[in-house]
């Protein structure tokens, strides 16, 4: 089975390139496929019904118990024989129903013959898990098949109403198969059937049923989930005609009779499946006979026999097995058979519309009689297979007769089929028959008849698969011993079968069952000969909103709904949101804190020491001196101060590392916002009216003191020692680390710092292309060798200028001289470019004094940070401090100068060194981040002992001089060079010339154009060049 | 576990502020407030790990209890250094948005807007639509529209609805 499958999926793959190499010929390649496995099957019947069968199981999900098992017993060989059959016919039958220049139709035959696949998979699948997955494969596929002219909306809406009424059944049913799978304890079908005596009676087992039930009623199309399988009409002909007859809707008529066997006594299996079955079957037939589709008169005729089928096998007897079964094979022979005329007729005709086709009959004889024997069939005349089997579903329910249900679904049944005659005649009559010219939307013939419609006879190899398909049908209605020998293990599945008279015969003598057909044949085509008063009551009913209405009215109500919820929650107001999620913080907490009891509260101490009472105090203030601020670095200050108030409190609270890495950070961070910040106003602004500012202080208030609240009892109610107790020991031990944070940091929760670096190079990244805008801007450094020769040269030049007799200050008489000499000083040798004003001669000798320090003092950190406070965090801090330094002092050149390579390197060097090490154990057989000690003795620094975790601590440090790296050449350098460029515009502007004229050589011509963007706001401190960035 | 209080003051105040902040309009203070948040929480952190003890550096002769919790402390030092991070990110974003639009302030999403004052989904696309009773008319142009079909749609009610259609679909196939 596994075989055919794989067979399947291949032909899957290669059929667009078959087809799109082919033509549309390529389907009968494609056709192979199915038909390889149909021929497979045919050879495998002795080991089907005399060996009993076989499995086959492969390992998928062992921990979830689920197993792609297969198994082929009766009913699913007649199952498949019948897939793989009707699929390769319908396939060789697209071959000649596509046009020679029809697009797409490689997607569609590969969606085609996966759909065959999927089937087959369905039927023979023995695990619930697998059997759910193909379900849904072909409702996916069916979606794509139905929505092949993607250019009509009728085909799209038609595919998505099918996939939303089949999955939402689906979904029901996996709910169901669960249950069941549970209640059984196995997921294999085979061991819950043979489990399901046992399972009988509980409450579980019968909702289960139920569900499972829904994605049946969903997927075959039984009311009240009908509609969309004639809305499926918008397919191509092929695709409905094996939707109809083989695959689709036969996939719930497949798993009923699967399941029926161990759970038809369930508590309401009978009553749904009845209900709906003849219900559906006498609606179906009904509806059918107001249909002017061909199309339409077939589609509603399939929702009739699936009602039918659905309740003649759920009936869950002996001879309702074997009468439902020969139902099963003898719908898809005739219906198929059907499906294709009428897609012939089609092709040939240019429309299916009973009132435009006239006469048809006459002028396709072959086509006529094949319609007439598949037609025929679906009434149940004699001698096709038809009569056969609806023979014997009527003498099953005969035979059961005194009970009550067996006299209600012979009821239906009855009159079910009388519809089914009747609609099967229309067919006929308004497929092939002329009509009169009052019915008929053509002109008028002399005779008064309608005239004759055009129509081409198809060609042999057109008629082809409905001919192989109506044969059966005759054959099988002559011979019907094979079938009946085919379902024959399968009705054994059922109590009493021994005692079961029902046959496919076609003469079973003078029984009531022929009585009853003579009767519904009689009954049926009276009906069509009164067709008009028919019709005309039919109009007098009152109209009933259509499944299809109501459908769409919900969705329509479920659109409306979608649009007023998302207006009503995405109001695009970022107060809304944070206040909704800070509303939330609030309540869920509170509710889960007092709902089942209130912690008793423990102790409170004033602090810890008197230092950290007046720490405390002192963020106390400058917190709330921040509401009061209204300029914007007073504010940024006040909140610094709160940060370093914090970095004390951690020093004060036992934790070096914190207090020592909040501090550079604190320095940093500050750097950053005065670097950003300062080509902003001075002021903040706070156009907020008071109303708001008063629900946002109570709201601010109230989430402060709830923080308290939670922090409170949180504390108070803890019962159970630290888990951290064993860590240091752990650290020493095993991390061969004295501090215990940074083992923690770099080996115990390794993956958490991992994550971590991750998120500091997105950051690092994002901070560099907000500013650059194209790239991270990391080809400057290209630049920077040409910063010691040419451009300085001219800065130099620009230096000199600075001695004009114009600058009088004294300060500048300083610069001046600080920056004569210029072979002096190597170190800070970019720190020339600056303008001298804006040089500070203290700072540059405090830098080159402490730059090396610096970096000297975070190497210790990083390298000591496994025994002594400090770390890659720490160290790195301290390394990227020494360069704002650099920076401060020397400019962006400067920077450029420092670092020996970009910023993005860094960040990938960083990252590719954590990894590495992370992943190198696996090679030498360790676990993932696992680290190693080597230890050794050294000349001169003696015993020397060596944690591979220093080298995941590298990886951190790189990556955090890299993010600072990029906060300085974006937020800084960039920003600088954007405010010097702006600063000479502005001087340009104020010297009288105006606009620049950009002067353009194009050819032998010269175009001028003026350089001024009006996009760009005015006063903005960049001009035409960044808005051009930002167009780009 | 006693609480200490002037932890829990400190808190209880850089929450407040910080919310405070993080509902207003100018991004400088929306950041200010997220800092603000960040210590807030830093120190709450800090705050569980109960009374202070020895740094958590091995040493033999102490027990774990004598320490200050490790684990707080490296929950802390990973938050400290993405909060450099964040704050860093959002100074670039306020600049950018300076450099855009002059001002650093939160601007309402306008699409959102729009959605909420749309009346519904696109009705037609729920609406009912006339069948087709061919594959091979007009929606295939290998075939010539039939007479019935244009005369009926000339009849129906929904005329103008499937001349749309019509259109629509001259126009889906011509981007295809």
């Amino acid at each position: 089975m596994v075989p055919v499958l794989l067979l399947h999926g291949l032909m899957a793959l290669c059929a667009p390139a078959i087809v799109g190499r082919a033509g549309r010929s390529g389907f009968y390649a494609v056709a192979l496929a199915p038909l390889a496995g149909f021929g497979w099957l045919c050879t495998q019947a002795p080991r089907v019904y005399h060996g009993g069968g076989w499995s086959t199981t492969l390992q998928w999900i062992p921990q979830l118990e689920i197993t792609l098992s297969f198994r082929m017993d009766a009913l699913s060989y007649m199952m498949s024989l019948l897939v793989l059959g009707v699929g390769a016919l319908v396939l060789a039958y697209c071959a000649r129903y596509f046009k020679a220049d029809a697009r797409d139709i490689g997607q569609f035959a590969a969606q085609l013959v996966a759909f065959a696949g999927a089937m087959f998979g369905l039927v023979t699948a023995d695990d619930l898990m697998v059997l759910f997955v193909f379900w849904e494969i072909t409702s996916v596929l069916s979606f794509l098949l139905i929505s092949y002219s993607r250019t009509k909306l009728a085909a799209r809406r038609a595919a998505l109403q099918a996939l939303i009424i089949t999955t939402a059944g689906g979904l029901a049913m996996l709910v169901g198969l669960l249950m069941l799978g549970h209640a059984a304890g196995t997921y294999r079908i085979s061991g819950v059937l043979a489990a399901a005596p046992g399972m009988l009676g509980s409450t579980t087992v019968d909702v289960a049923v139920v569900l499972v039930l829904a994605g049946v009623v969903s997927k075959s199309a039984l009311f009240p989930t009908h509609f969309w399988l004639p809305a499926a009409m918008a397919a191509p002909t092929p695709v409905s005609a094996y939707l109809h007859a083989a695959a689709m809707v036969k996939a719930g008529i497949y798993l009923v009779a699967r399941l029926a066997p161990g759970f038809a006594q369930t508590q309401w299996w009978l009553p749904v499946t009845l209900t709906l079955g003849l219900g559906t079957m006498v609606f179906g037939g009904w509806v059918a006979l107001k249909q002017y589709d061909l199309k339409l008169i077939l589609a509603y005729g399939t929702v009739s026999q699936l009602g039918f089928i659905t309740a003649v096998v759920a009936f869950g007897t002996a001879d309702t097995a074997m009468a439902g079964m020969a139902m099963v094979m003898a719908h898809g022979l005739f219906k198929a058979t059907l499906f294709l005329s009428v897609g012939i007729i089609d092709h040939q005709a240019g429309t299916r519309d009973i009132r435009r086709l006239s006469g048809v009959g006459r002028m396709a004889p072959k086509l006529f009689t094949v319609s007439v024997i598949g037609a025929a069939s679906m009434a149940g005349l004699p001698p096709l297979l038809g009569f056969v089997s609806k023979e014997a579903v009527l003498t099953a329910f005969v035979e059961h007769l005194p009970e009550p249900l067996a006299l209600v679904a012979l009821v239906g049944v009855v009159l079910g089929s009388v519809l089914t005659v009747g609609y099967s005649a229309r067919f006929l009559w308004g497929g092939f028959a002329r009509k009169s010219a009052g019915f008929s939307e053509l002109d008028a013939a002399p005779d008064g008849q309608s005239v004759i419609s055009e129509f081409t006879p198809a060609s042999w190899a057109f008629l082809m698969a409905p001919i192989v398909l109506a044969a059966a049908t005759v054959v099988l209605g002559v011979f019907p011993a094979p079938l009946e020998a085919g379902i024959e293990p399968y009705r054994q599945l059922f109590p009493h079968a021994a005692e079961s008279h029902v046959h496919l015969e076609l003469w079973h003598g003078l029984t009531p069952a022929l009585g009853l057909s003579v009767l519904v044949i009689a009954a049926g085509l009276l009906l069509h000969a009164a067709r008009r008063p028919v019709a005309g009551f039919q109009r007098r009913l009152p109209a009933l909103p259509t499944g299809d209405y109501v459908y769409r009215r919900t969705i329509n109500v479920l659109d409306i709904v979608a649009v007023w919820l998302t207006g009503r929650t995405q109001r695009g107001s970022l107060m809304f949101y944070l206040s909704v999620i800070l509303v939330t913080a609030i309540v869920v907490p509170l509710v889960a804190l007092f709902w089942f009891e209130t912690p008793p509260l423990a102790g409170f101490r004033l602090s810890d020491s008197p230092a950290q009472l007046v720490t405390g105090i002192a963020m106390v203030v400058a917190a709330l001196l921040v509401l009061t601020a209204g300029k914007r670095f007073l504010a940024v200050l006040l909140v610094s101060v709160t940060g370093y108030g914090l970095a004390l409190t951690f020093a004060l609270h036992g934790a070096p590392d914190l207090a020592l890495t909040q501090m550079l950070v604190e320095t940093i961070s500050l750097v950053a916002f005065v670097l950003a910040l300062r080509s902003l106003p001075g002021p903040l602004w706070n156009r907020r009216k008071a109303g708001h500012r008063v629900f946002r202080a109570v709201f601010a208030v109230v989430f402060g003191v709830f923080m308290m609240a939670l922090a409170v009892f949180s504390i108070s109610s803890r019962g159970t020692e630290r888990i951290s107790l064993d860590m240091p020991d752990m650290a020493y031990e095993m991390g061969h680390g004295a501090n215990v944070v940074n083992v923690i940091l770099v080996d115990i929760r390794a993956w958490d710092t991992m994550g971590e670096i991750s998120v500091l190079t997105v950051a690092a990244t994002g901070i560099a292309s907000l500013i650059f805008v194209k790239g991270r801007g990391d080809r400057l450094r290209s630049e920077r060798h040409q910063l010691d020769t040419r451009q300085l040269q001219a800065l130099r030049g620009a230096d000199s200028a600075a001695h004009s007799p114009q600058a009088v200050t004294q300060q500048l008489e300083v610069a001046r001289r600080f920056t004569s000499r210029p072979d002096a000083d190597p170190f800070l040798l970019a720190g020339r470019t600056l303008a001298p004003e804006r040089r500070s001669i203290i700072f540059e000798v405090i830098t080159r004094l402490l730059f090396h320090t610096f970096m000297l003092v975070s190497l210790y950190l990083l390298v000591a940070g496994h025994n002594d406070p400090g770390g890659g965090f720490a160290g790195g801090l301290m390394a990227s401090l020494a360069l704002t330094l650099r920076y401060l002092a020397g400019g962006r050149y400067e920077l450029e100068r420092a670092t020996p390579v970009n910023a993005g390197w860094m960040l990938g060097a960083g990252l590719a060194v954590a990894s590495l090490y992370a992943v190198a154990p696996v090679f030498f057989g360790g676990a993932v981040m696992e680290s190693y000690t080597f230890e050794w003795d050294m000349w001169v620094f003696g015993h020397v002992k060596f944690v591979t975790a220093v080298i995941f601590d590298v990886g951190v440090y790189l990556i955090v001089v890299g993010l600072v790296l990029d906060v300085l050449r974006s937020l800084g350098g960039r920003i600088d060079e954007r405010i010097e460029r702006s600063a000479a515009e502005a001087r340009k502007q104020r010297s009288g010339r105006g606009s620049r004229i950009r002067l353009t050589r194009n050819g032998r011509t010269m175009s001028a154009t003026r350089s001024d963007d009006p996009d760009v706001p005015t006063g903005s401190m960049v001009s035409g060049d960044e808005a051009s960035e930002v167009r780009q | 576990m006693t609480v200490n209080l002037t932890l829990l003051v400190v808190m209880g105040v850089l929450f407040s502020v910080g919310v405070y902040l993080l509902l207003e309009r100018s991004l400088t203070r929306v950041l200010l407030g997220l800092m603000l948040l960040t210590n807030g929480a830093n120190l709450l952190i800090l705050h569980t790990s109960g009374v202070p003890g020895a740094a958590p550096l091995h040493d033999k002769s102490l027990d774990g209890s004598e320490y200050s919790d490790p684990l707080p402390q490296a929950l802390v030092l990973t938050s400290i250094v993405i909060s450099l991070a964040t704050t860093a990110f959002v100074l670039s974003m306020i600049w950018r948005s300076w450099v855009l639009a002059r001002r650093d302030e939160i601007q309402d999403d306008l699409e959102d807007r729009r959605v909420a004052q749309q009346s519904s989904y696109d009705a037609e696309d729920d609406d009912a639509m006339p069948q087709d009773t061919s594959e091979f008319d007009h929606a295939d142009a290998r075939f010539t529209p039939s007479r019935h079909n244009e005369e009926e749609a000339a009849e129906s009610p929904g005329h103008h609805r499937v001349e749309k259609l019509h259109r629509d679909e001259r126009r889906h196939r011509h981007e295809f």
